[in-house]
């Protein structure tokens, strides 16, 4: 559980993770959103299902892979959040035609 | 500068392609446009600032102190960047660059290829692979993606954050996260315990840097508020809700400790990746224990009109980066015929002298610091390959049974450095266990080979790029 | 003028690898330098010898262990050219044989005795190598291309001396029922049921863990400089290793055959040919067939290829366009594809004979040294296990191979 530092400044908004409503700040990364919102985990494992989860914020590791507004796939430290995101985490493999 | 928000706005062609708008990036451009040169800098994220100046424009945090002082020396030169002439697009990934200078960037889902007289890679640094058992579990990330999340969110880890592994960063962090009022359970310091006598024959270079003063106060405030274990020579953290990390010393004692954080560094290493795709030749170096690109004093490598500046081209520090990217946007310009040889070296002369204060304290933090043995080759159970989950046991025993030579060999075998970090994560790690089983040197196994895209593009990306009759003829036979 | 790579006081640590760059390693032409080596040089001996460890070496290698001959495969270091990595990892029929039936028919028979191959590595090994043959596609997106393919294929039917197999024109809309997420712009194609793929990758390790199981031995580190027939018979090998000697030798070298060969009285007029292999993130499944130039790997990851170029001896490049030309066609084929993300791209170097066909040739100078090369390591590795390799350690190959002999290139003399 990531927690927020008081009187940022930055706007809240709000997105869509896994399909409920959730708050974040504009600008953030998606990767960070989700650490705020208390999910460490991002994605299970294509071959064997283990759940990863970001682990070094800067577009190198490939763990913090989400499908954002249908594109699957995606780093999520590396997008920034905006209003209305439909943000998901990810089981396994990308579905084709996502 | 000019920001530019659409990769289609790019020009075509640039005097200079810098990537990677880091001190280095930012010095660099900023330099060659004061010379008149077109200059273009490309960077993945959203702001200036690379990794050690992380949303230096756009934090949200607003007290200035929780980041201590040395961070905001980046506001100098992001505002000599800004008020520059050169064109910067953030947001940006630069996949492809080959020896004519072509250079491939995807930008929005879309990709395009522009053309370069003289290219600065300013590619930056990654944090070295810490393969301990469980390092792959959530909860558990490099410090430095800790302090970026603090930087450009203002996020701080809740509960039980412990810090493990050592180098300046883990008591920077530290000395921030207290300031930021989240004071972290607990250090285990892996230094090999007696690395300071190696260390202390390059004191006298240390002594008169600025880091010196300066380290030493933020150490003595973290061990003020924080518990310490030094000489921790074993790792692992459990599987378990909450983590548990579990630590013994060199000399016997151990423990563990409930943990809702693991935050690991040992150190930093260059990003090689691009230049390494690019073709340039890599060099092995051993006090830092990493690969770097061959460049001589100006920062060139063995492709011409190719440098690389920053800790992209040597682990060395934000202040030598900026100082490097500034000789080597000098050396372009003399190369393009912005200046003359003369005031080349005259300016570069200037630079220098001002790097060897800094350089001078390198040995003695590149000594003291040097990560364990054990942390670089990695224990049995831990993974060495995070992205194909391969691992250090799995490697260990096919390079003994196979009698595997090096890491291209490795990877097809156990496809190794085939997953889309394409060997950020465990191309280090590969190498120091194929040394060790070998007998050899890492710089006699070699490395991986790299190809583009350095990043993902997506396949239509890819099916846009221009080509050619015989492109095609190549690809469509009966 | 300054010297290029000075070093100075900073950099006193860095020393240069043999390892790093492209810049460093020799030409195909160039021997290997038998230089002062830092790893401990050996003497060995053995019965056979193959030197090259690549797809064909090792299947060689392992068909001669299985039945307990003493074998070493000598291969070179982690920088070589590698023929091997350059594989699509199919083990594909259909088409192959225009101008050799011969060809055909060989082709077709590793195609059958595959099963058994990847059944027996499964049982000797435990790795699973995820053989299958459900029929593959050539696919076409023009009309233009379709009669081309059309045409290929009846020219290959009706040859004499042919055995024709079975094949089939499958038109847009049967196609559409198999595979209803196929582009609009595929016109058609062309199955054949003998089609079929592997994972090459554990094919690889399957062969290199069986070879040692049954007692060979892989010499990595052991590039062959020289070999020398010895009065007598057999041969001596001079690598960087050290030197071997051996009662037979097999040459699979790859490109490296065109420098070897002529040691021990054989020829292999071979050149390199260059392919552009793209192949993206894991997806899941959505690919049941194997196509000539796309296909689905069985963790899900798909490939792309795949390109032909007289590059000479360069494999450290990929030409941007050739890999937009691949990645265009891929996505007609399949539009889904379009969205998935590229991981790696890599170029490798078929080897390539004039008219594209193996060379399977045994020396009448030396007797004992044999050669074998081809530019479908994976497709011929059956055959090369289970029914040449028996063939070398027999002594000679079957008078049913002698179409494969380099003598087919000798021109004829004037009458």
């Amino acid at each position: 559980m990531f927690r927020r530092l008081p009187d940022l400044a930055r706007p809240s908004v709000s997105f869509l993770l896994d399909g409920e409503r959730a708050e974040g700040r504009e600008g953030e990364s998606v990767a960070a959103s989700l650490l705020a919102a208390g999910r460490p985990v991002c994605r299970t494992m294509p071959v064997g299902g283990l759940p990863r989860g970001p682990f070094c914020m800067m577009g190198a590791c490939f763990d913090c892979l989400v499908t954002i507004d249908g594109v699957g796939n995606r780093q999520g430290c590396l997008v920034s959040l905006r209003e209305g995101m439909d943000v998901r985490t990810q089981d396994g493999r990308r579905e084709i035609g996502r | 500068m000019k920001r530019i928000e659409l990769l289609e706005e790019v020009a075509a062609a640039y005097d200079l392609v810098v990537v990677g708008a880091g001190p280095a990036g930012m010095a660099a451009a900023a330099t060659a446009a004061a010379h008149g040169f077109s200059v273009l800098v490309t960077d993945e994220a959203a702001g200036p600032g690379g990794q050690v100046y992380r949303a230096i424009t756009t934090t949200p945090v607003g007290r200035r102190d929780v980041f201590g002082r040395d961070y905001w020396q980046g506001a100098a030169l992001t505002a000599a960047f800004a008020a520059s002439a050169a064109d910067y697009i953030p947001g940006c990934a630069a996949w492809y660059l080959d020896d004519a200078l072509q250079v491939g960037l995807s930008a929005g889902g879309t990709s395009r290829t522009i053309a370069a007289r003289r290219v600065i890679l300013a590619t930056g640094a990654l944090e070295r692979p810490f393969p301990i058992k469980g390092w792959t579990l959530p909860g558990v990330m490099n410090a430095g993606a800790a302090q970026i999340l603090l930087k450009s969110a203002g996020l701080v880890a809740a509960g039980r954050v412990v810090l493990a592994g050592s180098g300046p960063l883990i008591w920077l962090l530290a000395a921030q996260y207290l300031a930021a009022g989240a004071k972290p359970a607990l250090i285990l310091e892996t230094t090999p315990p007696g690395q300071w006598r190696d260390a202390v024959r390059h004191f006298p270079g240390f002594l008169p840097s600025p880091y010196l003063r300066k380290g030493l106060a933020l150490m003595a405030r973290v061990r003020r508020a924080v518990k310490v274990i030094p000489g921790v020579a074993e790792l692992a953290v459990e599987d378990e809700e909450p983590l548990r990390v579990g630590w013994k010393r060199a000399r016997g004692a151990a423990g563990t400790i409930a943990a809702d954080h693991l935050l690991l560094h040992q150190g930093v290493v260059p990003n090689i990746n691009l230049a390494a795709a690019a073709g340039c030749a890599l060099a092995w170096n051993e006090a830092q224990a990493c690969w770097q690109p061959e460049t001589d004093a100006f920062g060139n490598t063995s492709l011409s009109g190719i440098a690389v500046a920053g800790d992209g081209a040597g682990i060395a520090g934000a202040e030598i980066a900026a100082m490097r990217g500034r000789i080597a946007a000098l050396a372009a310009a003399e190369a393009l015929g912005k200046i003359s040889h003369e005031a080349c070296a005259r300016l570069v002369a200037g630079e220098r002298k001002a790097l060897r204060r800094f350089e001078r304290a390198r040995p003695f933090l590149d000594t003291l610091y040097r990560p364990a043995r054990a942390f670089r080759l990695g224990a049995a159970e831990a993974m060495a390959c995070r992205c194909e989950e391969v691992s250090v046991a799995r490697v260990r025993e096919a390079v003994a049974s196979l009698g595997v030579q090096g890491p291209n060999q490795l990877k097809a075998f156990l496809r190794c450095g085939m997953g889309p970090c394409q060997g950020r994560f465990c191309g280090l790690t590969v190498g120091e266990i194929i040394a060790d089983v070998r007998g050899v040197s890492p710089a006699e196994v070699g490395y991986y080979r790299l190809r583009p895209p350095v990043k993902p593009i997506t396949v239509a990306e890819l099916a846009g790029m221009k080509t050619t009759a015989a492109d095609i003829r190549a690809v469509v036979r009966s | 003028m300054r010297p290029r790579f000075a070093l100075s006081s900073d950099r006193d640590n860095v020393r240069v690898g043999s390892g790093g760059g492209e810049a460093r390693r020799r030409s195909v032409a160039e021997a290997p330098d038998l230089g002062p080596r830092k790893e401990r040089m050996t003497e060995r001996s053995c019965e056979i010898a193959v030197i090259g460890g690549g797809l064909v070496g090792i299947a060689i290698g392992y068909g001669l262990a299985r039945p307990g001959r003493r074998v070493s495969v000598l291969d070179e270091g982690d920088r070589a050219f590698r023929a091997s990595r350059g594989n699509f990892a199919l083990v594909w029929v259909q088409g192959k044989g225009v101008g050799m039936p011969r060809y055909a028919a060989w082709t077709r028979h590793s195609s059958e005795v595959w099963a058994g191959f990847a059944r027996e590595l499964g049982e000797e090994t435990g790795i699973d190598i995820a053989h299958r043959r459900p029929g593959g596609f050539a696919l076409s997106l023009s009309e233009a291309e379709l009669a081309r393919r059309g045409a290929l294929m009846e020219r290959l039917m009706s040859q004499p001396g042919m055995e024709p197999y079975p094949y089939e024109f499958v038109g847009r809309n049967e196609l559409r029922g198999t595979l209803p997420e196929i582009g609009p712009d595929v016109v058609g194609g062309y199955y054949c049921p003998l089609d079929g793929e592997v994972n090459s990758l554990r094919l690889l390790l399957a062969l290199h863990t069986g070879f040692t199981r049954r007692g060979g031995t892989y010499a990595p580190g052991h590039a062959a400089a020289r070999i020398a027939p010895q009065p007598g018979g057999g041969f001596r090998i001079e690598t960087e290793g050290g030197a071997v000697a051996a009662e037979r030798i097999v040459l699979a070298a790859g490109i490296g055959n065109a420098r070897l060969a002529p040691m021990c009285g054989l020829r292999a007029a071979v050149r390199p040919q260059r392919g552009q292999v793209i192949v993206t993130e894991k997806a899941a499944p959505f690919l049941p067939y194997p196509m000539h130039t796309l296909r689905q790997t069985d963790e899900g990851g798909v490939m792309i290829g795949d390109s032909a170029e007289e590059a000479g001896a360069d494999d450290a490049r990929v030409r941007l366009g050739i890999l937009g030309v691949e990645a265009e066609r891929a996505a007609r084929i399949f539009p889904h594809i379009g969205r998935l993300n590229v991981v790696r791209t890599w170029s490798a170097l078929r080897v390539m004979t004039d008219d594209g066909f193996p060379i399977y040739d045994q020396s009448e100078a030396y007797p004992g040294a044999f050669l074998c090369t081809c530019h479908s390591g994976v497709t011929l590795a059956a055959a090369h296990a289970m029914t040449l390799a028996p063939m070398i350690a027999a002594g000679t190959l079957d008078p049913g191979l002698s179409g494969f002999s380099a003598r087919r290139f000798d021109v004829p003399e004037a009458a």
